[in-house]
């Protein structure tokens, strides 16, 4: 079964279709929202600004939450992950997917550390089990953003930045990484094909 | 805690490596994808590619390099050299850069930083400063370091942020190539002046001289090319130091 990528025009997308076929699976680009009946496993993946999100048509907002409902897994990637909560301080009037609870802030931190938040930083893994099945307490990940996802009870890894922020987070069958798993070495590999599993039941 | 960062730096010319490189073990001593295997698999943290060439036939031949590294390593892949244009960066990026560097074509058109980052987002787009020590600061210097602009090293990174570049990476041309050691007083000038962080270049030399740029040069990465070509396991070896002088690594 094919596993579709969620293509909303931000950024570049080169990167986490390697990622994906490279933990083995089969990815497509829908052109339209019906397509993703066909899919087993969905993938918003997402550079840049919060706003973009509002570029995800309503039928396509629609189409995605009918399937998550239907039990199909979704895995949102940086922004992506973002766009599963019900909103972001980034740009206040854009409504997330509001699967899960809770709103994206700006990153606190000061000097010397920086925001956007850039590099490789270690993941306190909270529940080592589901989308980070494998992936061992301190284990570093590559991030880039400037603002994050709140740490609530849907928190399966926690990063700490200036404060503490949501690193992963997964509800049954939606997941999210906050860091980008197509840039994080042989964990980030791990971290999507366990998601790939997640497709397979 | 966030690690600081090691970056090797492949020069690259007509598909094949053009600094000396001497692995044991190694098929191809000049193959890009062999060398970013093994650094890889040592633990380096980013790779970035950069094309010294000319011609058009030569910038075919990076596309496809930059496309076969891309698709087995899963660390930040940059390249930088050649980017004069947004038709450029796309390319590179296409062809499986996560970012892009600029130099000269930033001191050229500076909106273009600001292009790129809209398309791309700002964690796409870096800015290559290449600064020479001239009375009490540094200017900028142009064509890879041929020419010298009337730009400020500092100022000209603090527009490049405003611009919309999501780093800096900073090279001393006074230092680069001479093993001396980083020029640790401008890297710091720069980082603490900036809220994106900074790459430092040019001139290291030993082990020390990443311990000095992380600290007192208040870097967030350091990019080197002949450093990590003294032993196979150099990465590894620098990570350990590093680590033994509490600073924080991706082991």
């Amino acid at each position: 079964m094919q596993i579709a990528l969620i293509d909303y025009g931000a950024g570049n997308l080169t990167s986490v279709r390697k990622g994906v076929a490279a933990a083995g699976a089969e990815l497509v680009t829908p052109s339209r929202p019906d397509e993703l009946a066909r899919c087993a496993g969905m993938v918003v993946p997402g550079v840049g600004h919060f706003a973009a999100t509002s570029s995800v048509h309503q039928a396509w907002r629609s189409a995605i939450v009918a399937r998550v409902e239907a039990g199909v897994p979704l895995l949102g990637i940086c922004l992506g992950m973002q766009w599963l909560f019900e909103g972001s301080a980034e740009a206040p009037d854009v409504p997330g997917l509001g699967l899960l609870e809770g709103r994206c802030l700006r990153i606190e931190a000061e000097r010397p550390l920086k925001v956007p938040h850039v590099g490789w930083n270690s993941l306190s893994v909270i529940r080592a089990d589901g989308i980070l099945d494998g992936v061992d307490d301190g284990t570093h990940v590559y991030f880039t953003h400037s603002y994050a996802a709140p740490l609530t009870r849907d928190c399966s890894a926690s990063v700490i930045h200036g404060q503490a922020f949501a690193a992963v987070v997964q509800r049954d069958h939606v997941a999210g990484v906050q860091f980008h798993p197509e840039k994080s070495g042989a964990a980030g590999v791990r971290i999507l094909r366990n998601f790939i599993g997640m497709t397979r039941g | 805690m966030l690690a600081k960062r090691l970056i090797a730096c492949l020069d690259v010319r007509n598909g094949g490596v053009v600094k000396g490189v001497n692995f044991e073990g190694l098929r191809d001593a000049g193959d890009p994808v062999e060398l970013a295997r093994r650094y890889n698999a040592d633990g380096i943290d980013e790779l970035v590619i950069l094309d010294v060439t000319a011609t058009i036939e030569e910038r075919q031949a990076l596309a496809a390099t930059i496309t076969a590294v891309s698709r087995e390593l899963f660390i930040p892949l940059t390249v930088g050299g050649g980017i004069g244009s947004a038709g450029d960066a796309a390319a590179a990026i296409d062809a499986g850069a996560d970012k892009v560097s600029l130099n000269t074509a930033a001191l050229a058109d500076p909106p273009l930083v600001t292009r790129l980052a809209r398309i791309y987002g700002s964690q796409a787009v870096v800015v290559a400063i290449d600064a020479r020590r001239e009375g009490g600061g540094w200017t900028v210097m142009a064509r890879s370091g041929q020419s010298a602009t009337a730009r400020d090293a500092v100022e000209w990174a603090r527009e490049a942020e405003a611009l919309g570049a999501g780093e800096i990476l900073l090279t001393s041309i006074d230092r680069d190539g001479t093993r001396a050691g980083f020029d640790c007083e401008l890297t710091a000038s720069v980082a603490g002046s900036l809220s994106i962080p900074v790459i430092a270049s040019g001139g290291a030399g030993t082990f020390d001289h990443f311990v000095e740029v992380f600290t007192t040069g208040q870097a967030d990465a350091a990019l080197a090319a002949s450093v990590f070509h003294f032993s196979e396991h150099a990465v590894d070896e620098l990570k350990t130091h590093l680590a033994g002088h509490g600073i924080s690594v991706r082991r």
